[in-house]
């Protein structure tokens, strides 16, 4: 066997796999709410940011919890995918994406909001006068003015899908090459008294934060947004 | 016979606990307008009806015969449809955007800018009929002023509109700049005879441009039969 099938490696293989999946979804959930949440007029604008960022703040426990009963056999959600599509998440990778997703999301939505808020509203005024239909006026002005904000959220909440360990454990449990991510192998590694492995999956991870929060910092707008 | 512009709208802004009627009533035949007013007026507010970036609550705008909204009729063109240039007061230069992008923004649909290197017959000429070749590849920041302005009106008037619309032209320029652009502003109106409506409140613009002056206060439109009303209207404020 070579040194990739070790089982450290393929912990940091299926955390990346599932931190990439669940920041793809984050991002597109994100900046579509972060866009409505900045420009939207309509009741109940801030209790819908509330809620959304309510898994940033709430015991990851508890959030895996609800999952749980959304996306258990019995869960409303759970019941129906097995119905239809004969489709069980729980106790699988895809579970440890959602959990993932749901976790981080509040990261990025609150840095595109801010970021969207940011574009002085006289940029997509002049373009919808200059002939541009409201898609074309988000793609051609509002997110080339975004883009950074929105990128440093991303890798916020790429850096937080990595971390993930409470809601992740609960939905998708701790099955070693299929939903054993990095963090949950550096418990389980701890708990068997195997400091070797325990020691090697800590210097992987905490690389891996720093590195992205290096390059988060460094794209986080500052004051010099705009030359 | 019809008016090169009707409007006569209604609409309550409301922030917070304040409340600011707009009850705006003219027609002109002018292709130079001039709306005068103190900061506040409602001035703006009437100028981004025009343009369809503010729908009023009731109402209609008719744009040589045009309805650009009707309340009755249930009417109401969406701004990328109106065909009307606005020149906003500090410019709103596209700052992601070089010299070249931002003119040619409007000849580019879809959902892509047009490249830093998009060419096009309708460019150049506005890039040399505004002395802009030397700063086509610029970025907005880098420019002076008087170049900005003049980028913004290329990139307001490349698609042929049927109105020009002007919020305070001239109030971002340096007070030695603003004779020199409005002797240039008023030469491209005659050359391109296109309707203009100008909202200031400087005199000076007034003077420059107002052919059909109309004074606006409170929200609500009052009429002048010539300059030197305003003249009199100043000084009273003053």
């Amino acid at each position: 066997m070579g040194w990739w099938s070790e089982p450290a490696w393929i912990a940091l293989a299926l955390s990346l796999k599932v931190a990439c999946w669940a920041t793809a979804i984050d991002v597109v959930i994100g900046v579509a709410l972060g866009y409505l949440l900045a420009r939207g007029r309509f009741p109940g604008r801030e209790l819908l940011d509330a809620v959304l960022t309510l898994p940033m703040v709430m015991p990851p426990t508890v959030l895996g919890y609800y999952l749980l009963v959304v996306l258990g056999r019995n869960g409303w959600l759970g019941a129906w995918l097995l119905r239809v599509f004969g489709i069980n998440l729980i106790f699988t990778w895809q579970a440890a994406v959602i959990a993932a997703a749901v976790v981080s999301l509040p990261l990025i939505l609150k840095s595109a909001r801010t970021a969207f808020e940011t574009v002085d509203l006289q940029f997509e005024q002049a373009a919808r006068v200059l002939g541009i239909a409201p898609i074309g006026v988000f793609l051609r002005v509002t997110l080339p003015l975004a883009w950074r904000g929105v990128l440093a959220g991303a890798l916020l909440a790429f850096a937080r899908a990595m971390g993930e360990f409470g809601a992740t454990l609960m939905v998708a449990g701790s099955i070693p090459g299929k939903t054993q991510t990095l963090s949950i192998a550096v418990y389980e590694a701890v708990q068997a008294g195997q400091d070797d492995s325990a020691n090697l999956l800590v210097l992987i991870t905490s690389l891996t934060c720093v590195t992205v929060l290096i390059v988060a910092n460094k794209l986080t707008p500052n004051r010099h947004q705009q030359p | 016979m019809t008016m090169l512009i009707e409007v006569d709208i209604n609409k309550t802004l409301r922030s917070g606990a304040r409340s600011f009627e707009l009850r705006a009533k003219f027609a002109s035949d002018s292709q130079r307008i001039v709306i005068y007013g103190a900061s506040g007026a409602g001035k703006s507010q009437l100028l981004k009806a025009v343009a369809g970036l503010m729908t009023p609550d009731s109402g209609r705008i008719v744009l040589a015969g045009r309805p650009l909204f009707d309340s009755a009729q249930r009417i109401n063109v969406t701004p990328q449809r109106r065909r009307i240039a606005y020149l906003f007061q500090d410019y709103a230069l596209f700052p992601h955007l070089n010299v070249r992008q931002n003119i040619g923004f409007g000849l580019r649909r879809g959902w892509f800018n047009p490249a830093s290197s998009f060419d096009h017959a309708e460019i150049r000429y506005w890039l040399q009929a505004f002395e802009l070749d030397a700063v086509a590849l610029q970025m907005p920041h880098q420019l002076s002023g008087g170049q900005r302005q003049r980028v913004a009106l290329a990139r307001a008037l490349i698609a042929h509109p049927q109105a020009l619309l002007l919020d305070e032209p001239f109030a971002a320029l340096d007070p030695s700049l603003r004779a020199r652009m409005r002797i240039e502003l008023d030469a491209l109106q005659r050359r391109l005879a296109i309707p203009m409506i100008v909202i200031t409140h400087d005199p000076d613009d007034v003077r420059a441009f107002g052919e059909h002056v109309l004074r606006m206060d409170g929200g609500a439109i009052a009429h002048l039969a010539d300059v030197a009303d305003l003249e009199l209207a100043a000084r009273g404020e003053a």
